[in-house]
């Protein structure tokens, strides 16, 4: 059962010689030959690659080398770029683009030996909550197979869920690591917004995305973001921060006297399904059973998370995908003048919702409505950043749900954009405010459907964060249920 | 509801090509969106500072140039539709003048 290993668990077999990496490799290849076909987590599987990585990570432990992730079996969503390894971001615009650099997270993963098994399916560059806008066909959730697993990161997550990767690299903009982790039944780390660099990820809103990591428990989380993080000079919004101390987080004792909880009403609405409600509330009394000071805290404009949102976050698309022009890597449908070019090729090779945000954006940002739209709805932003400032006044964590309801049906939502952006109610805020939150399992519904808890940190709080979300893992065990995969075989 | 000139006028500037059914589409669909973003017309933001970043940075000044490798020739045009091994091709810019 190699392939159930988290990445801890992976190198202390490895550091112990038990397995090799070359083994564990092999395991995984084997079991997304069987699985992925049903399941459609990976576009790209690169096997010639990975053994080849696996063997020099071999090599490397051989000659007495030990770093977090040497020899440890990991995939990558899409949108980050990989050296020589074809990046499609999910869409037909860029089905044949093989990178010629690293995106700066892929670099240092690269740099401490891990072994890279694929690139993962995705939202078309990172729109959605589904992972049915993708060029390669939609993936599927691991849990129940007619249901999708979240986006945009649904490939990585459903990956992490079948045991197809150790952990999966994933981008989360207004909840994409989070939402799919829930939906899911893993473990996933938004990032404080600079933590790690985003050079080399393919930029969909630049003041919100974030890059991180979709893992089987909250110890993985932590290493993952210790050997991502850090200043990058190819990116000046990133932010050099106390390193995460990955060994004070996986010493914790399950005790959380003296931590406040806040719990914001607002997080509690109705229309939420009543099954996700009571299993947040449960693990919210477990904190608190733990030692937690439980605290009433209201984040009053968190409403107002999802219509500002919608304004800047396709605001920031239109303009990012402008690059998208037919010219200098990607798709081109030739046309008789470079007018027509640009806009047939865009027109054929974006899908639908990647149109619909482009049009929005530009439509936000046009003349007589940025000040309307775009300006107003960056104020407005400010009011929900200060909501969590003065929440983070008196409290250490917030905690709340992930997502309103569990996976819902393939095809569901398709039809209806805004129902669609309404499975990232309680995700938007945090990324608003460029505040770290994880999400971690804490139940299932009468389906046996995943839930996910959702715990949001201050600004470059991780590490606080992350004791906390350990704690509850330490003594649940929701995070260690498995699908049962006998559709998929 | 946006009107069939808005959105023509919208995709001209963002350089789509659209069917008839997506103008339909996108023109309720848009108009959905622009509603509820209507609420945001009813907060109070006298005063308030807009948000285009989160974190505190000022303008940041890097080091004075220090040369360091790029990507060569033939990786810049590695991904490129056409090229003639040293430029990219582009159709003509205005029509058959060019």
């Amino acid at each position: 059962m190699l392939h159930t290993l988290t990445v801890h668990a992976a190198r202390d077999l490895l550091r112990r010689r038990a397995c090799s990496s070359v083994e564990l490799t092999q395991a995984f290849l084997e079991r997304i030959t069987a699985l992925n076909p049903a399941l459609n987590a990976y576009i790209t599987i690169t096997p010639e690659e990975a053994l080849q990585m696996a063997r020099e990570a071999d090599a490397r432990i051989a000659a007495g080398e030990d770093t977090p992730l040497l020899g440890v079996p990991i995939a990558i969503k899409d949108v980050l770029s990989t050296r020589g390894v074809r990046t499609t971001a999910g869409s037909r615009i860029l089905a044949n683009y093989v990178p010629t650099w690293d995106a700066t997270a892929v670099a240092k993963l690269r740099a401490l030996g891990a072994v890279f098994l694929g690139k993962l399916n995705c939202d078309e560059f990172a729109m959605g909550s589904s992972t049915e806008h993708s060029a390669f066909g939609p993936t599927r959730n691991p849990w129940d197979l007619s249901r999708v697993p979240g986006g945009s990161s649904g490939g990585s997550s459903a990956a992490v869920a079948a045991d197809l990767c150790c952990a999966a690299l994933g981008t989360d903009t207004g909840g994409s690591i989070r939402q799919p982790a829930a939906l899911c039944n893993v473990t996933g780390l938004k990032n404080t917004y600079g933590r790690v660099s985003r050079y080399g990820l393919i930029a969909f809103a630049s003041s919100l995305d974030t890059v991180g990591a979709l893992t089987k428990d909250v110890l993985d989380a932590a290493i993952m973001l210790r050997a991502m993080e850090g200043a990058d000079p190819f990116d000046s919004t990133s932010v050099d921060a106390t390193p995460i101390d990955v060994d004070a987080i996986a010493a914790t004792e399950p005790r959380l006297h003296g931590v406040r909880v806040g719990v914001p009403e607002e997080y509690f609405v109705e229309g939420m399904q009543p099954a996700v409600e009571r299993a947040v509330r449960d693990a919210i009394a477990h904190l608190a059973d733990l030692g937690a000071h439980l605290v009433p805290i209201h984040l009053p404009h968190t409403h107002l998370g999802l219509p500002v949102y919608y304004i800047i976050a396709p605001a920031e698309a239109s303009a990012n995908l402008a690059r998208f022009d037919g010219v200098k890597y990607g798709l081109r449908i030739p046309s008789a003048d470079l007018i027509s070019m640009y806009r047939e090729t865009r027109g054929q090779g974006f899908g639908s919702e990647v149109k619909r945000r482009i049009m929005l954006g530009t439509y936000a940002l046009s003349a007589g409505y940025y000040d309307a739209y775009y300006i107003r709805a960056q104020k407005v932003r400010t009011l929900i950043k200060r909501d969590f400032e003065q929440a983070f006044e008196r409290v250490d964590v917030i905690a709340a749900p992930v997502s309103p309801t569990t996976a819902f049906r393939i095809g569901e939502r398709t039809d209806d954009p805004w129902q669609m952006y309404l499975a990232d109610i309680f995700t938007l805020p945090a990324s608003l405010a460029g505040v770290c939150a994880i999400s971690v399992p804490c139940g299932f519904d009468e389906q046996g459907l995943p839930i996910g808890l959702q715990l949001i940190g201050p600004a470059f709080g991780e590490q606080r964060l992350l004791s906390v979300a350990h704690a509850y893992q330490r003594t649940t065990d929701f995070h260690q249920k498995k699908p049962s995969l006998d559709q998929a075989l | 509801m946006l009107t069939p000139e808005e959105i023509e006028h919208i995709a001209r500037l963002a350089r789509l090509a659209l069917t008839p059914e997506e103008r339909a589409r996108f023109a309720q669909q848009l108009s959905v969106v622009l509603d509820h973003a209507a609420a945001l017309m009813e907060i109070d933001v006298e005063g308030i500072p807009p948000t285009a970043t989160v974190l505190p940075v000022h303008s940041v000044m890097r080091a004075d140039d220090t040369p360091m490798p790029g990507l060569t020739r033939e990786e810049a045009l590695r991904n490129a539709p056409q090229t003639d091994g040293e430029f990219f091709i582009v159709p003509a810019t205005f029509g058959d003048e060019a």
